[in-house]
């Protein structure tokens, strides 16, 4: 087996909590707690969970646009992670990063020639002339046209604007893109234009994705692999049609069953769970999910459950499954 | 056909914005009714009016700039467009309620829950002793499924998570007993664990009280789930009304079809999505034609010439698309679009 381009491994983050006499920290936001996955180059890896489970943190420490409090991330056989701040902005030409809201992430007053030049300037990638090449040749790979160039980020619509988001993470030829909610501030129909764009370039130029999203029905249709998060740790993960069709976490299968469905004859299977997430700053001993699990048991609040593989490339962090793990 | 009474019944509303550009028309021409106890979706892409439709029910389009020019909206034989503001605030508390997507924004931080109850209480029942009052409030966080009810009284909003608070909404709004409510978007906000709880809820709600429910959303999913009939909104109009179960099976609109196919399905995986080509267009900015010829895959000339009407394709649908008039349909191809 060749190795994955990336590798995470025991990846976290906690954020202190400041507050008190002389701003003294409190405790911790355990945002993102002992974390670790592999992408392998050309696949897809979506990313999903809700609110304040610490997707975006994990996609900020990949990129190191956070620096990690623990863990190890390796790239392309690189380690991330022990990398000075200056071969890190090296490394960053081959790993690109896409926001949800396009609106925000381009800046007002830049043209978009300006906008899409400035990677290539930030790496020096070609002359001037090579340059203004480049950026028009990306604007016709996004859909857009070349005349498109001079004009500013308020001249265009949300789905134009993602595209342009879309040019700029492509423009120094990265092999990773992050696209943190690519899709999510965008309408039905916006959406399914800039996903089929990302597939057509993820063929073209052989590009590896981690998408992360909220939306379990454009996760299974853009990716391979598919990780589930709950407060801050990894659930589930698992190839797409196997997470999908039998998921094993009770946190997955309560998901899946929540998201509603467009045929009004549908009738499924629900995995009900009550309450709300608990507050990452204190979260529950054990297994994370045990305060609104339906399958609680007594081991539950007492052991963290590990995450380890059950089955072929199916790997889920649930006490139901220990008897199941290979020893 | 459904035997229920008309409830409320919105008669060519338009609603325009009167802006440096000129007027936005907001809200073009639109029918629609709901029936006593059914839940009625309105569904279509951001910026297509269906805020403004349901604020300009409420007597709440902020004005200026907004103003209705035309049309009824009729709610037991009276025009709501006609009444007076003090008139119209009498129906907005007892008869016709509201709840939004983003909770926070109508609950005062100020304040406990239980004053927010007790005071919207009190000024639609003048008579009720305090006792009264707060046996009410408690019986309604109980309804809405809060837990411990007589201690999240004595709270704030900020202490609340984003799924309780709009519970609380919805319990607000249903203090009273309203005839109708209208959710804008209510769960849009919330994770979909959540969603799926307030949902039932409100479903729940509409069987026990029988509550006509007007529920806004941009979701197909959540409408097929929680919805009887459903009207699709495009670019200020009407475009589809029908049964959610006709609609989602046999769409008709091109508009309709092109967005059933645009949505990834979470039990599926589809190989290629269909997508609509181009972008919704700017209000007003289209003055002659159906709105979506420029994305249509079967626009002819007729589609920029004149203005599709409401055609009736069947006893409860009805489509604005020049294909199902009856004079064209038989020369042109409606094949439907394959995803
Ligand atoms: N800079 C920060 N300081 C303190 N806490 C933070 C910071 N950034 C994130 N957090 C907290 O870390 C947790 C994880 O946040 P994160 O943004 O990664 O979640 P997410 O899964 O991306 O959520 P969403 O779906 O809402 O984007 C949250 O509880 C959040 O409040
Ligand atoms: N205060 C205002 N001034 C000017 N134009 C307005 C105002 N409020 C709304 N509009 C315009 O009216 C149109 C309809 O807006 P509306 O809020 O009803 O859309 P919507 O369907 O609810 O969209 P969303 O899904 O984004 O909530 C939009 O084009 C909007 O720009
Ligand atoms: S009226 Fe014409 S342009 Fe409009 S949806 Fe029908 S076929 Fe398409
Ligand atoms: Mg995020
Ligand atoms: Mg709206």
């Amino acid at each position: 087996m060749t190795e994955p381009l990336l590798k995470v491994e025991g990846l976290k983050k906690y954020f202190p909590i400041k507050g008190g006499f002389l701003g003294r920290v409190k405790g911790h936001v355990k945002a993102v707690d002992d974390v670790s996955f592999f992408v392998n180059e050309g696949e897809t890896l979506g990313i999903v969970g809700e609110s304040g489970c610490g997707k975006s943190t994990t996609g900020r420490m990949l990129m190191r646009l956070l620096d990690p409090t623990e863990g190890k991330v390796t790239f392309d056989g690189q380690e991330l992670t022990s990398l000075a701040p200056a071969e890190m902005r090296k490394a960053r030409r081959d790993i690109q990063m896409v926001f949800q809201d396009p609106y925000a992430s381009l800046n007002p007053r830049h043209s978009i020639e300006k906008i899409l030049m400035e990677p290539l300037n930030v790496h020096n990638i070609g002359d001037p002339k090579e340059r203004k090449r480049k950026v028009h040749e990306f604007l016709e790979i996004v859909g857009l046209s070349s005349y498109h160039a001079k004009r500013y980020p308020h001249q265009f619509s949300g789905g134009q604007r993602q595209r342009i988001g879309i040019a700029r993470a492509l423009m120094t030829n990265p092999k990773l893109i992050i696209a943190d909610e690519p899709v999510s501030a965008l309408d039905v129909s916006i959406q399914a234009q800039v996903l089929n764009l990302m597939q057509d370039l993820q063929r073209d130029l052989k590009l590896t994705y981690i998408f992360i999203a909220h939306d379990l029905g454009v996760v299974r249709h853009i990716s391979d692999r598919v990780g589930v998060m709950y407060l801050g740790q990894m659930a589930e993960l698992a190839d797409t049609e196997s997470l999908y069709e039998k998921p094993l976490h009770p946190y997955t299968q309560a998901l899946l069953s929540s998201v509603p469905v467009p045929d009004p004859g549908f009738v499924r299977e629900e995995v009900v769970i009550s309450g709300d997430v608990p507050s990452p700053a204190n979260p529950p001993s054990g297994c994370r999910f045990h305060t609104r699990c339906p399958f609680k048991m007594d081991i539950c609040s007492k052991e963290v459950p590990l995450f380890a593989e059950v089955e072929p490339s199916h790997s889920v962090a649930c006490h139901l499954y220990e008897a199941c793990r290979p020893q | 056909m459904d035997e229920r009474k008309t409830i409320l019944d919105v008669k060519g509303l338009r609603t325009s914005f009167f802006t440096d550009d000129g007027e936005v028309p907001a809200v073009d021409n639109v029918d629609f009714h709901i029936r006593q106890g059914e839940v009625l979706g309105i569904v279509g892409e951001s910026g297509c009016g269906k805020s403004v439709t349901s604020l300009s029910i409420m007597g709440l389009v902020p004005s200026p700039p907004g103003k209705i020019v035309g049309g009824e909206i009729l709610f037991q034989d009276k025009d709501l467009t006609k009444l007076s503001d003090k008139q119209m605030r009498q129906i907005r508390g007892d008869d016709i309620a509201m709840i939004f997507q983003e909770p926070m924004t109508s609950l005062n931080p100020l304040f406990t829950i239980g004053d927010q109850l007790r005071e919207a209480l009190k000024i639609h029942k003048r008579d009720w002793s305090k006792k009264q009052i707060q046996a009410r409030a408690v019986e309604m966080m109980k309804l809405v499924g809060l837990p411990r009810p007589e201690a999240l009284l004595t709270e704030y909003p900020h202490q609340l998570s984003g799924g309780m608070r709009q519970r609380v909404m919805i319990a607000m709004a249903l203090l009273c007993d309203p005839k109708v409510l209208i959710a804008d978007e209510p769960t849009t906000a919330l994770d979909v664990t959540i969603q799926s709880q307030i949902l039932k809820l409100i479903k729940n709600l509409n069987e026990r009280l029988d509550t006509a429910v007007l529920l806004i959303t941009h979701d197909l999913g959540v409408v097929a789930e929680t919805c009887e009939r459903v009207v699709v909104m495009y670019a200020g109009k009407v475009v589809e009304e029908g049964p959610v179960h006709t609609i989602f099976k046999d769409p008709q609109h091109p508009y309709t079809r092109g967005l059933l196919a645009s949505v990834p399905d979470m039990r599926f995986k589809k190989e290629r999505l269909y997508s609509i080509p181009g972008n919704v267009p700017k209000p007003g900015s289209v003055k002659i034609g159906c709105k979506f010829a420029e994305r249509c895959e079967f626009a002819f000339d007729r589609c920029r010439a004149e203005n599709p009407e409401l055609y009736q394709t069947a006893d409860d649908h009805q489509t604005r698309c020049f294909l199902y008039d009856p004079k064209e349909a038989k020369s042109h191809d409606r094949t439907v679009i394959e995803s």
